[in-house]
């Protein structure tokens, strides 16, 4: 469990709880990605993130200290927010970028020709494939097939934390996410049929087991990255 | 050669370097990149068991004593392939160059193989150039740094008209072997830089050549074994795979295994140390001795073999170059031949298997 930076108001730091690595679909405060967060006698929040490398790709990056920065500044509290990353090779572009509102295209030019929307969404829905399989697993192996499965709605599925992420995933993506919809279903929201549900569950599988791979490869890079005393110390 | 409990390993290195990070290889005004690259490759190393690791300063530059100690005296490797990096970029003299790969193929006869490179934005002169290390270095392959920076590009596409050139050249000129490494940083930034559509679309249209894909595709594990299953010339090149989980995360390195088996196959898995990143001994025995856990969570992967072993570490690279493996250590394995596509893998599975 990561602990707030000291003097992290609880308001703030509940709102970058809300902040998401794109790529690893976990939160930026679990990945230990808040480097210090503090927060003036005006309201002025100074936020600064730091990554597991130096050459983090340049977009997911720029998503979370976007995403950071209106998280922070719509908090209670909070008049005015400074989010800038620390320590990566497009530091000066991301965080000029941030602060004055252009964009990615705008904080690249000549080097990014699209926002960023399109790319967020291909990640979310690699998250909601990942998150039928989190679902899906014990009932699995609590020995239910294909065909349940296929029939089986969100609504149907006993209560948990898994089950509410999935369903914020499948919300930010606009498609079912209702106690109606189904369980088990393709990119689009289209119900996976009983023949389908196998291959289906194996995709969703390997997706899950990619994403969590890469998780911990992160997290690892970031522990040694910022180990007390590391040659690598930035 | 590795022998343990009676059975004889071949080993094929296919991904290891011999890099020269110093400091005065990094390029003035562009030393926070140069130092940046080794940084991020020394976290890595860090990944690995703490009696394998080695300081700093030696991991900026390693030398040819420690090399030919760590790869064949200490770590079993009978053939080991250089994968050339040059990211002239921000090193001088290149990070990890052919030429200086080249040095010690001349000088260890049969030890190594030296792979080559090309970037289709170097156009005509490129394709020349190719020419030319084709018959200097005799080529069977290349590495492909698609993410290297040049000028104002952050990379290129296999699937560019550009590249195309390259690859139709790389063909006539005898390369069989198309390395591809997967990384950081492609242009265009707002799309995702470890896509691998680019590999799906160059193999189908470049069916005699093989496209081993380092790292398997991670961080992209999924889209590329969604990919690798549906083309018969792709190939998972385990380099990171091995150094980087097996120690550190041992049962996400049995599920990524599980996985790469599952979609994959043993026969298209090659070994790769990555050495300087990781020294192969400790890879290569723990390969040897590893299972895959009774865990219920692992039931339905499927199991690696001696035989399977073998392969992995060696006869398959070993096949795709030509290599002569003696008459002791040899199986049969399909490298190189056509496969089946992936609907088979679940078609005749009864019930749910996931």
């Amino acid at each position: 469990m990561i602990e707030a930076p000291p003097g992290t108001p609880p308001t703030v730091w509940a709102a970058l709880e809300t902040v998401l690595d794109p790529e690893l679909d976990e939160p930026i405060t679990d990945l230990d990605f808040v480097e210090s967060c503090t927060v003036s006698a005006a309201g002025v929040a100074t936020v600064v993130l730091r990554l597991p490398t130096f050459f983090c790709a340049p977009n997911f990056s720029f998503l979370m200290v976007a995403d950071a920065y209106d998280a922070v500044s719509a908090a209670e509290g909070v008049t005015r927010a400074e989010v800038t990353l620390a320590d990566h090779f497009a530091s000066t572009e991301i965080n000029g970028g941030v602060a004055a509102h252009s964009g990615f295209v705008g904080s690249f030019a000549g080097e990014a020709v699209e926002e960023l929307d399109a790319l967020r969404a291909q990640f979310l829905t690699k998250a909601a494939l990942a998150g039928q399989d989190r679902v899906a697993r014990p009932l699995v192996d609590a020995g239910m097939g294909p065909e349940e499965l296929a029939e089986l709605t969100l609504g149907e599925v006993p209560p948990s934390p898994d089950l509410d992420r999935l369903r914020e995933r499948r919300a930010a993506l606009g498609i079912p996410h209702g106690d109606d919809a189904p369980l088990l279903v393709h990119a689009d929201g289209t119900r996976v049929t009983s023949e389908q549900v196998p291959l289906h569950l194996r995709r969703a599988r390997l997706q899950r087991v990619g994403i969590e791979t890469n998780g911990e490869y992160c997290k690892s890079l970031l522990a040694s990255r910022y180990a007390p005393g590391a040659a690598t110390t930035p | 050669m590795y022998e343990k409990d009676g059975e004889k390993y071949f080993i094929v290195d296919s991904h290891m370097h011999y890099w020269d990070a110093s400091r005065e290889n990094w390029v003035p005004g562009r030393e926070n990149l140069a130092k940046g690259w080794i940084d991020c490759f020394y976290g890595y190393h860090q990944l690995g068991p703490p009696e394998t690791q080695w300081d700093y300063e030696k991991y900026l530059k390693y030398s040819e004593e420690d090399l030919m100690r760590d790869v064949f005296e200490e770590g079993h490797v009978d053939v080991a392939i250089f994968q050339s990096t040059y990211l002239k970029y921000w090193y001088t003299e290149g990070f990890n160059t052919s030429e200086r790969n080249n040095l010690l193929t001349e000088k260890y006869p049969g030890k190594f193989i030296t792979n080559g490179r090309f970037d289709p934005r170097e156009g005509d002169a490129g394709l020349k150039q190719l020419e030319e290390d084709v018959k200097r270095y005799n080529l069977k392959g290349v590495k492909l740094y698609t993410a290297e920076w040049i000028g104002d590009s952050r990379g290129y596409k296999l699937n560019d008209p550009e590249c195309y050139r390259f690859l139709e050249k790389a063909q006539e000129l005898g390369i069989k072997n198309i390395h591809v490494h997967k990384g950081p940083t492609i242009w265009p930034l707002d799309k995702d830089a470890f896509d691998v559509a680019d590999v799906d679309h160059a193999a189908t249209d470049f069916q005699d050549l093989n496209f081993i894909v380092e790292h398997v595709g991670l961080p992209r594990i999924e889209d590329f074994c969604f990919m690798a299953v549906q083309e018969p010339n792709v190939y998972a090149g385990l380099s990171v795979v091995v150094g980087g989980l097996m120690h550190a995360r041992p049962k996400f390195f049995a599920k990524v295994m599980g996985e790469l088996l599952f979609w994959v196959g043993e026969d298209k898995m090659t070994f790769g140390s990555d050495y300087g990143i990781w020294e192969p001994k400790w890879q290569v025995e723990g390969l040897v001795d590893w299972q895959m856990p009774d865990d219920d969570q692992y039931a339905d992967y499927p199991r690696l073999t001696t035989a399977s072993k073998k392969k992995i570490l060696g006869l398959n690279a070993a096949k795709l170059y030509d290599i002569e493996v003696p008459a002791e250590c040899q199986l049969p394995t399909t490298a190189d031949e056509p496969m089946q596509p992936g609907e088979e893998l679940v078609k005749d599975t009864a019930g749910v298997q996931a």
